[in-house]
């Protein structure tokens, strides 16, 4: 095998981690060790599953008939037209049932909390996708369910609130720094130390302690093999560039996974920059940070001087984190995937743009996702191709939207 | 031999180890606290490196963390602060935090300044015992510094029995799989893992911590183990109003 080869067998999804969770010299588990015989067992217990035939299908059917997979995929005429350059496509994991990508490994962590014979499944979230998508897969198995969720957030996305009230869940506001994503992991982590026996936490993205970057990746890694399929189908060939938005990186993982040994596809991670590049004023963790530990892993961190993670700030509650999936910080150092930034203002843009192009209003994450590509058609030919991960819809984010950018867009 | 070992060699039982945070509850108490508690008869002392994300501490310890980072507290600080301790202390003293501040500070500068100033052990939650044994123990051990491992209700005897090896100083035993904040009371569960621990008559001195806030659970703690540690309640008793010296005074006299 030559070094190149070898370089991209490295790359290979079932290459990564090694088995203490590193990828490359990131992720790890870091923990206090109330945990970390918990996070052995979920270890043991997700190595088992993944190869068990009854689960397999069982998360198969589920993910057919409740999810509604596979996702399309959808040729953008009108907006590549308007552009003039590349072909845009999106993959549509914004028409899966409850609007976004999380649905994925909630399905599959739900199913694996009911394994370990849990009562309860706790996480975090941001912008409410994970807690919608986690409190409908736990009314779904029968679980108890808690959603820590930053008061913020709760302001800002407060229809997920009220939609995971519906599904049975109780959120949980937290009150203490800036009450956004990054203290609604630290109050998910403070409550499952202090009952690790009954509860799951089932952390929202590719971030976290061993295994939980690898099991969420794994989980999503269905967005990629259903993609790679869809389009070569529809163009006859891989596609030219992949474009997708970090935050923790779950739905970025979950595209790239299947295409990181094709070298002739170049691939772009797109992080917030906010309203600056300036100190706390953003969240574009790999573009800006340096390598640390947060929240049990080890990554790329934006922090203080001092070691603590600094204050981030986006519009998009869900990008809102001052870490990043370790995989992720590891596909940077390799140079394999391009990590780029958009600011609020180009994502609003882009969220305006695809809405009244193509009729699909998109999450304000994934705009981040579709600003850098419609950046990234005009430089392109006609005959190549950029496939998007549309990770969520913009239903929770209208009245965010409209209040804040409304005018400018012409609703008054 | 460090103070740790003198320590646990000349007093058997009763071994009150109190934590506090350093620049808590303002920026320069940090020398005052410690030579109170020597003074009023603490045996042993962990003065915590405030985080702002310290996942294994409830919330009086995390507010006091905050508190401190806002006074300006840093691990800098808190060397410039200690780097005479030893004139005045003579009881062993603890470092305890979060492995980030300590990366960001850098590792060698870290443990020379330990050694300069004097610390005897340090207590790091979040560093993975395979970390501890491949990176660190051998520099640890040339400054004679030790490092304190925590077990729980959950760690597996096998994982204790290593940890037994790998310590130089004592076992931190939590007492319950939670973060630190004053419960009161022991509970028969908690009780039969004491006595678990008891059993397995490990050659490390061992501390009870986390749930200890008074003379009654103190002593009982002390029924199971070599000695307790003190962190929330001594938190809230140094942060009342009034003289510093007399509250922590006030407050380990209440304990012993």
């Amino acid at each position: 095998m030559t070094v190149k080869e070898d370089k991209l067998t490295a790359l290979a999804v079932e290459n990564m981690p090694d088995e203490n969770g590193f990828f490359g010299e990131y992720g790890g588990r870091f923990i206090p060790p109330a945990l970390e015989s918990i996070m052995e067992e979920i270890e043991q217990a997700y190595l088992e599953i993944r190869k068990d035939p009854a689960f397999i299908e069982e998360l198969a059917v589920l993910n057919k008939h409740f999810t509604g997979r596979p996702s399309p995929v959808y040729h953008c005429k009108a907006l590549s037209e308007a552009i003039g350059g590349g072909q845009i496509y999106l993959k549509r994991e914004d028409l899966n049932h409850t609007g976004a990508h999380k649905i994925n490994h909630c399905l599959g962590e739900a199913l694996l909390a009911k394994r370990l014979g849990k009562k309860k499944i706790i996480a975090e979230t941001g912008a409410g996708q994970h807690g919608v998508a986690l409190a409908t897969a736990a009314a779904l198995v029968g679980l108890e369910c808690d959603i820590y969720m930053g008061e913020v957030d709760i302001a800002k996305e407060y229809p997920n609130v009220v939609r995971m009230q519906i599904l049975g869940a109780k959120v949980v506001p937290v009150g203490h720094g800036l009450k956004t994503l990054k203290e609604a992991v630290d109050a998910a982590f403070e409550a499952y130390l202090a009952d690790p026996v009954t509860q799951l936490y089932a952390i929202g993205s590719v971030v976290g302690p061993h295994p939980f970057p690898m099991m969420v990746r794994d989980f999503q890694s269905i967005i990629g093999r259903e993609a790679r399929e869809q389009i070569q189908e529809m163009t006859g060939k891989l596609p030219d560039n992949l474009v997708a938005c970090v935050g923790g990186g779950s739905n970025a993982i979950g595209l790239f996974s299947a295409f990181l040994q094709d070298e002739d596809v170049n691939i772009y991670g797109v992080e917030p920059s906010g309203s600056s590049l300036n100190y706390g004023e953003h969240a574009a963790t790999l573009s800006l940070g340096t390598p640390g530990l947060i929240h049990g892993f080890k990554s790329y961190v934006l922090q203080d001087d001092e070691g603590n993670p600094a204050p981030v700030n986006t519009i998009a509650s869900g990008l809102d984190y001052p870490g990043v999936g370790p995989q992720h910080s590891y596909l940077k150092d390799v140079e394999r995937v391009n990590y780029e930034v958009i600011n609020n203002d180009e994502a609003i843009d882009a969220f305006f743009r695809l809405s009244r192009e193509e009729g699909i209003i998109p999450a304000i994450e994934s705009s981040h996702a579709v600003a850098y590509a419609m950046k990234l058609a005009a430089t392109l030919d006609r005959d190549q191709t950029i496939l998007i991960n549309l990770s969520g819809r913009g239903d929770k984010d209208i009245d965010f939207v409209v209040e804040n950018y409304g005018k400018k867009y012409g609703i008054e | 031999m460090n103070r740790i070992n003198q320590l646990f060699e000349n007093k058997k039982n009763n071994i009150l180890t109190v934590y506090f945070t350093a620049g808590f509850p303002e920026l320069n108490d940090t020398l005052t606290i410690l030579k109170s508690a020597e003074e009023a008869g603490a045996d042993i002392v962990e003065i915590g490196m405030p985080f702002s994300d310290p996942l294994a501490d409830g919330p009086t310890i995390q507010a006091s963390g905050d508190k401190a980072l806002e006074n300006g507290m840093s691990i800098a600080k808190l060397f410039e602060q200690l780097k005479d301790m030893r004139k005045e202390i003579s009881i062993p003293v603890l470092l305890m935090g979060y492995l980030n501040p300590v990366h960001r500070y850098g590792w060698d500068k870290f443990l020379q300044q330990c050694e300069y100033c004097g610390i005897d052990g340090l207590i790091l939650p979040d560093l993975p015992i395979e970390e501890y044994k491949s990176d660190f123990k051998d520099k640890f051990e040339k400054i004679g510094l030790s490092n304190v491992f925590l077990i729980t209700p959950q760690t597996p005897n096998e994982r204790i029995r290593m940890i037994d090896e790998l310590s130089t100083g004592f076992i931190y035993m939590v007492s319950s799989a939670s973060t630190t904040g004053a419960k009161s009371g022991i509970t028969e569960e908690q009780e039969a893992y004491f006595n678990r621990i008891a059993q397995m008559e490990l050659k490390s001195p061992v501390q009870i911590g986390f749930g200890i806030s008074d003379r009654g659970s103190f002593n009982r703690a002390c029924e199971f183990a070599d000695g307790a540690i003190i962190g929330s309640a001594f938190i809230k008793a140094i942060q009342k109003s009034g003289s510093i010296d007399v509250n922590v005074k006030n407050f380990i006299s209440s304990i012993k």
